[in-house]
């Protein structure tokens, strides 16, 4: 599964890197919303990041992906800074944001090969066919997302998880957002893979997560929040 | 980064608040100084000229007001660049202090062209050179202004506002150099503001004055208005709060 | 690199094919805008002749403005701009890409254009040729400045006019160069200095643009 020489960075991930918050600020325009953050990501953890509205959980998933400046301190891949980081090391870093990333006039099948070459991949429709059956969305492959229901596009979007070579590092922001009880379980069947393998995965969610395998852990943004 | 950003304490919002309020009152004493110095010179000193008689006094505020205005953007991108790079937003709230100053040293510029153009030969306007370059550096500073403006996140709207600054910084000479260049092809106004009286030393005292006057009253009313621009933005903080208590107190 | 910016050219290409009306909306405008001056100015041919050049540049200006509006708009709305942001290969790549995509389907429909439309000012051939290299030249630094004003302006209410007010007084050295060529072609000048400063435009423009772009995205998305 994963190649035991760490030099082919290309596809495979040779161990799973250590994200991680060193006394992260985040601030929404001028106001401070979290300071003082400190977080790691260790290879096989899944996180749940819980926090009340507004208190900046999207930011924060954002600033750990590398969008933004955080107003102090900095986000660390290995040990190297988020900014500095090559192109191969970025990689292994996927951001899946509470908006879809699907453009209505294409296919599904196209998105999804879009977003895999985005994140350095290159899906064949093969691999593309196959993620989509994972997230049981695959007879709706050749439909414009025009035509799909908020669920259904959840599933494409997520669709991109299950792709070949996933990356090490997931940051989901709200990912079961709409998705119904056959959608969940495949998420979390996902999940579960994902931390087998030795990947991470940090996101958010207002609903409970009942995930098993493994019990995800619990971090809590009102510890950090600046009252305002 | 801590210990350099200690150097530049005036870069603190509230002390540059403080220190601007005190200097202030002087610069204005400057101006009107310099400015009846320079009217004085400018309008009863210098002889009348031999071939415009006395409608080429007005270069006397249209010179130093194109001076100004193309300073003043630099100025203005310059600062605008610090506060981008350094994250320092004193220096971009300097920038945005200073841009409807330089656009108002702009209209002015134009207005006191158009002002001599009557006269001179007739037109109230002729797109000379020097004068659609001037036009053009207001549609730059406007642009910057309406940019700003639209942008509600304060820090974005400092990044983006320097970013179009200094790309703007960046094509004054390209625009300057085709206004030229399309106007030696179109020969149509074949007069030119260049074309100043020779310049007697009574004159160019006087445009020394008034040009002084100029510097010494936009240092005034930027400081002023980036007084207020400060206290805005940072309604939030505690020593707003305190000085909004003591005026209130007053 | 290569396969990101193939991959969102070819993505926009794609797009854009399949909403055709809205990808000829521009050259709509552009024809009748020109259609306007006539009518507003007269039909005296010798006039036409003369504000021909003016008039097909600013109404080619005007389109590409117009067009380059929604450039990553849409992006933003459905969340794929902060996926292309998060790309391995430097936002110079999206930037680039998203221009030349633009270029392709919005400059290449005025370029085509012009031709006909200088027709109906009774333009001569060399100088129809003429227009025609000017546009060749300048439809790109339209495409390219306008991207810029489009990052800078992005998701604003009042994006469309600020994003006109910003990016005119940048486009109009290429308006100078690319009317002035035409005008000196009909006067029985060489209009090859007016190329040579149009593609150190053009070169410059494609130096600058796309980095500015990519620090005006990553500025509108923070």
């Amino acid at each position: 599964m994963s190649s035991p020489t760490p030099a082919s960075a290309a596809h495979s991930d040779a161990q799973a890197p250590t994200l991680t918050a060193a006394s992260l600020g985040g601030q929404r325009g001028d106001r401070p919303l979290f300071r003082a953050l400190q977080l790691t990501l260790r290879p096989g953890q899944i996180v749940w990041l819980r926090g009340r509205n507004g208190r900046g959980k999207t930011s924060l998933l954002r600033l750990l992906a590398g969008l933004g400046t955080p107003a102090q301190g900095g986000v660390l891949c290995d040990g190297q800074a988020l900014p500095k980081l090559p192109a191969h090391w970025r990689r292994r870093l996927l951001y899946i944001a509470h908006a879809n990333a699907l453009k209505d006039d294409l296919t599904v099948a196209e998105s999804l090969q879009f977003l895999g070459t985005l994140h350095g991949r290159t899906p064949t429709a093969k691999d593309v066919g196959a993620a989509l059956l994972r997230l049981g969305v695959e007879r709706l492959s050749h439909l414009p997302v025009r035509t799909l229901s908020q669920g259904q596009r959840r599933r494409a979007s997520l669709a991109r998880l299950a792709l070949p070579h996933p990356p090490s590092i997931w940051l989901l922001d709200e990912p079961f957002d709409a998705l119904d009880d056959e959608g969940v379980q495949a998420l979390h069947e996902l999940l579960s893979a994902q931390s087998r393998r030795g990947g991470s995965v940090l996101m958010t969610s207002h609903q409970a997560v009942a995930l098993r395998d493994p019990v995800p852990q619990m971090l809590n943004l009102d510890d950090f929040a600046i009252a305002a | 980064m801590t210990a350099g950003m200690r150097l530049f304490t005036f870069a603190a919002p509230s002390r540059f608040h403080a220190l601007a309020g005190r200097f202030t009152p002087w610069f204005w004493l400057a101006t009107f100084g310099f400015a009846v110095a320079g009217l004085y010179v400018g309008f009863i000193v210098a002889p009348v000229d031999a071939t415009q008689g006395n409608a080429y006094r007005i270069i006397f505020l249209h010179v130093p007001a194109a001076w100004m205005s193309m300073l003043l953007y630099m100025v203005m991108a310059f600062w605008a660049a610090i506060g981008w790079a350094f994250r320092a937003k004193m220096a971009s709230m300097l920038a945005r202090a200073i841009a409807p100053t330089g656009a108002m040293f702009t209209v002015l510029a134009l207005w006191s062209g158009a002002l001599w153009g009557k006269p001179s030969w007739g037109a109230w306007w002729v797109w000379d050179a020097r004068l659609t370059s001037e036009l053009i550096l207001l549609f730059l500073y406007l642009g910057y202004i309406a940019l700003v403006e639209a942008i509600d996140d304060p820090r974005r709207a400092d990044q983006a506002g320097a970013l179009l600054a200094l790309v703007g910084a960046i094509n004054v000479p390209v625009i300057y150099f085709s206004v030229r260049w399309w106007n030696t092809l179109h020969q149509g106004a074949t007069i030119s503001m260049t074309a100043a009286p020779k310049m007697a030393s009574t004159m160019l005292t006087a445009m020394l004055l008034m040009t002084l006057a100029c510097w010494a009253y936009a240092f005034a009313v930027v400081f002023t208005r980036a007084r207020a621009i400060i206290v805005e933005r940072e309604q939030h903080t505690a020593w707003v709060s305190e000085l909004a208590l003591a005026a209130k107190g007053a | 690199m290569r396969a990101l910016f193939l991959a969102v050219l070819l993505r926009d290409l794609r797009l854009a094919a399949r909403r055709r009306i809205d990808a000829l909306l521009p050259l709509v405008f552009f024809v009748v805008a020109i259609s306007l001056f006539p009518l507003g100015v007269g039909p005296e041919p010798q006039t036409l002749r003369h504000i021909a050049p003016g008039v097909v540049w600013v109404c080619a200006l005007l389109a590409t403005m117009l067009s380059v509006q929604h450039l990553y708009a849409g992006d933003q709305a459905d969340g794929s701009l902060e996926q292309l942001l998060l790309a391995p290969q430097p936002a110079v790549t999206v930037a680039a890409a998203k221009c030349v995509a633009h270029w392709l389907v919005n400059g290449w429909p005025l370029i085509v254009a012009a031709p006909l439309v200088g027709v109906l000012f009774d333009l001569s051939g060399p100088a129809l040729r003429s227009l025609v290299i000017g546009l060749l030249l300048g439809t790109p630094v339209l495409s390219l400045l306008g991207g810029l004003g489009a990052a800078l302006t992005l998701g604003l209410r009042s994006g469309g006019m600020l994003l006109i007010l910003i990016v005119l007084p940048l486009a109009m050295p290429a308006l100078i160069f690319g009317a002035g060529a035409v005008s000196a072609v009909e006067s029985g000048e060489s209009a090859a200095g007016h190329y040579s400063l149009l593609g150190a435009l053009l070169i410059a423009t494609l130096l600058g643009a796309p980095l500015a772009t990519a620090a005006a995205l990553r500025i509108s998305t923070e």
